[in-house]
């Protein structure tokens, strides 16, 4: 009587399938959303910097300060996108959102390197965004050192003083991802953030729909345990999750081209246990919401914090220590660890045991929580 | 004689309210008791207490032996229960319905077949085994109801207002079907307003403002009041009582109209 029932838990995954195939319009929401999801975030969610709009007000028009402005250009940070003729017309572009940098060139720029005196170039960015400010600065710094020490080079081997030694060169190599490329670090994450997202919202309906039909009142007078039923209901959407998985798991590898460096057996193993805890997360949230309604509203707060705390966006490690343990109430936290360990650096499941851990530790206490709070009571 | 159900001073209530206050009534194994009353007088409420669906405030009852308090999911086990609203699952079938009740009370097997195919025969199912249970009509979906609250052979049979909406052929039907069930030693607790199915009942409850005002065979209750029938009886204590609350408390009015 206190037993499991494979009879009972058999009863509800097979009328879970039944009730799912019937209802085709959220099964195709199932196994299409994560695909037109991917495609649209897949391509929205990138943080290179590059191809920023500069406008330019080259008042020297020599051939010096049209070499400057193609050296500018050929970082392929900037784009010369718009001439300009006065602060005045250059201030306005950048406060309309026109461009977000602007170099400017003074009259005497050419006369005074050639009469070797410093010259002195302009630059404004737009700093209402640090990521693309901070790569402007850096780049345009860069360049234009790049582009003295050369002048330099010459002007010296002009004067018969030989080549310009560097005393300090700085050799550095980027393993992992080397053309430090954010598509291939944001593609895994953002299938983790998306299957989350899906699966979760399909259980969270599943037991408030029985609610609000009434057909719990019915269910819950037979014998049926709480694990029994939420097992049951979990049951055929680890298989649709795990379909819809794959798919956008080998869009990300063909069609995105992020390369898979571990094993994808490993991984495909390690999702079933993500998609367990996120499914579980649902029937959770179907625990506390009376209404559909209301479960929307819950899977919809969550994931804010899960896009924010979980890494996605953000790495944990600066985060203050309680922010990360809020963050450790997110399946994805786990997921995307064991994702991009998997994919970037094709680390085995000895590297993740900590993540593995705490998706099992996630997993086992959500249950329990969803269990606990589950009565097979009316209010 | 042995008691199918038996409680004592049942109360129940929602904050400040009483909905189910001091009730004590004793239904005989193998009987048909019939529990009148308002709308909203609390006849759901102690339905749900005895199937376990609600927590009782106070006060104890057993039902086939079993507390009402602690024991909710062996009585779980041994009872029929039909809610007021169709709680069967529109979007299957009415095999599909009665297999997932089945496999919910561990029914399997030849035994599986063999009870589907006399229920599908008693409720006069038959030829519409695959139809959708949404696409039935109010009588069907009260037969089918019936039919999967009786895959497990229950010993007791738990009905609120099964027959509430339902066209007079199919409640005929389905009383005769109660009458069946009651002369194979079926017990059987249901509530109703209509007083020609209280009228067929061994014995009835009446409930008003959550307590048990009369309790009787039903040519009792007619005797005790001096009435012609079964509905003057639900009149007459509708309105003794509402006087009598009116004497305690000037100004209030009852609710029963």
């Amino acid at each position: 009587m206190k037993r499991f029932s494979l009879s009972r838990y058999l009863s509800i995954v097979r009328k879970e399938i039944i009730q799912i195939k019937r209802d085709r319009p959220s099964l195709g929401i199932a196994l299409i959303m994560p695909i037109m999801l991917l495609f649209l975030f897949g391509y929205a969610v990138n943080t290179d910097v590059d191809h920023i709009r500069t406008a330019v007000w080259d008042q020297s028009k020599s051939q010096q300060s049209r070499e400057l402005i193609s050296s500018f250009v050929h970082t392929e940070y900037f784009d010369a996108a718009v001439y300009a003729e006065s602060y005045h017309e250059l201030e306005a572009m950048i406060d309309n959102g026109t461009v977000d940098a602007a170099i400017i060139i003074p009259p005497d720029y050419a006369h005074r390197l050639d009469n070797h005196e410093q010259a002195d170039v302009q630059l404004f960015i737009n700093g209402s965004d640090p990521n693309i400010a901070r790569t402007a600065s850096a780049n345009a710094m860069l360049t234009l050192q790049n582009k003295a020490i050369r002048m330099q080079e010459t002007r010296m081997e002009k004067e018969g003083m030989g080549k310009l030694e560097q005393p300090i060169e700085l050799q550095s190599r980027v393993l992992f991802n080397p053309n430090m490329e954010s598509i291939v670090f944001n593609i895994p994450g953002l299938i983790g953030l998306i299957m989350q997202n899906v699966t979760m919202i399909l259980t969270a309906f599943s037991l408030v729909r029985e609610k609000e039909r009434g057909t719990m009142e019915q269910l819950i007078v037979t014998p049926i345990r709480p694990l029994e039923l939420m097992l049951g209901k979990i049951t055929p959407y680890v298989f649709i999750g795990f379909i819809s998985f794959t798919i956008v798991l080998t869009l990300g590898i063909f069609w995105f081209g992020v390369p898979l460096k571990g094993s994808f057996l490993l991984l495909l193993t390690l999702s079933i246990l993500f998609l367990i805890s996120t499914l579980t997360l649902g029937i959770f949230f179907s625990t506390i919401a009376k209404t559909q309604l209301q479960a929307m509203q819950l899977a919809f707060a969550f994931i804010l914090p899960s896009v924010l705390l979980s890494g996605f966006m953000f790495p944990r490690d600066t985060m203050p220590v309680v922010i990360q343990w809020i963050g450790g109430l997110v399946p994805l936290t786990y997921f995307l660890e064991i994702l991009r360990g998997i994919f970037l650096k094709g680390v085995d499941a000895t590297a993740l045991w900590q993540d593995i851990t705490g998706m099992v530790v996630f997993f086992s206490l959500i249950l329990t929580v969803a269990i606990l709070r589950f009565r097979k009571k009316m209010e | 004689m042995s008691m199918a159900i038996q409680c004592e001073n049942l109360t129940k209530r929602f904050g400040p309210r009483v909905a189910v206050n001091n009730l004590s009534i004793e239904i005989p194994k193998g009987s048909i008791y019939g529990f009148l009353g308002p709308n909203g007088s609390g006849k759901s409420t102690t339905i749900r207490m005895l199937c376990g669906l609600l927590v009782p405030t106070s006060g104890t009852g057993t039902v086939l032996g079993f507390d009402v308090m602690t024991q909710s999911e062996e009585i779980k086990q041994r009872i029929g229960y039909m809610s007021q609203k169709f709680s069967l699952y529109e979007d299957l079938t009415v095999e599909e319905n009665l297999d997932f009740y089945a496999g919910i009370y561990g029914i399997d097997g030849p035994h599986r077949k063999k009870r589907k195919e006399e229920l599908i025969a008693m409720a006069g199912l038959t030829g519409r085994e695959t139809q959708l249970a949404g696409s039935l009509s109010g009588g069907w979906k009260q037969r089918l109801a019936l039919s999967c609250a009786l895959l497990h052979e229950p010993e007791l049979l738990i009905l609120d207002e099964p027959t509430a909406g339902v066209d007079p052929v199919s409640r005929r039907i389905f009383w005769d079907v109660i009458h069946d069930l009651a002369k194979k030693g079926i017990t059987i607790l249901v509530t109703t307003h209509y007083m020609d199915e209280a009228q067929t009942c061994d014995w009835i409850g009446f409930i008003f403002f959550g307590n048990l005002l009369a309790q009787g065979t039903p040519q009792d209750l007619i005797r005790q009041l001096e009435v012609q029938n079964l509905e003057d009886v639900f009149v007459t204590l509708v309105q003794q009582e509402e006087q009598r609350l009116a004497a305690i408390q000037p100004g209030t009015k009852g609710a029963a109209q």
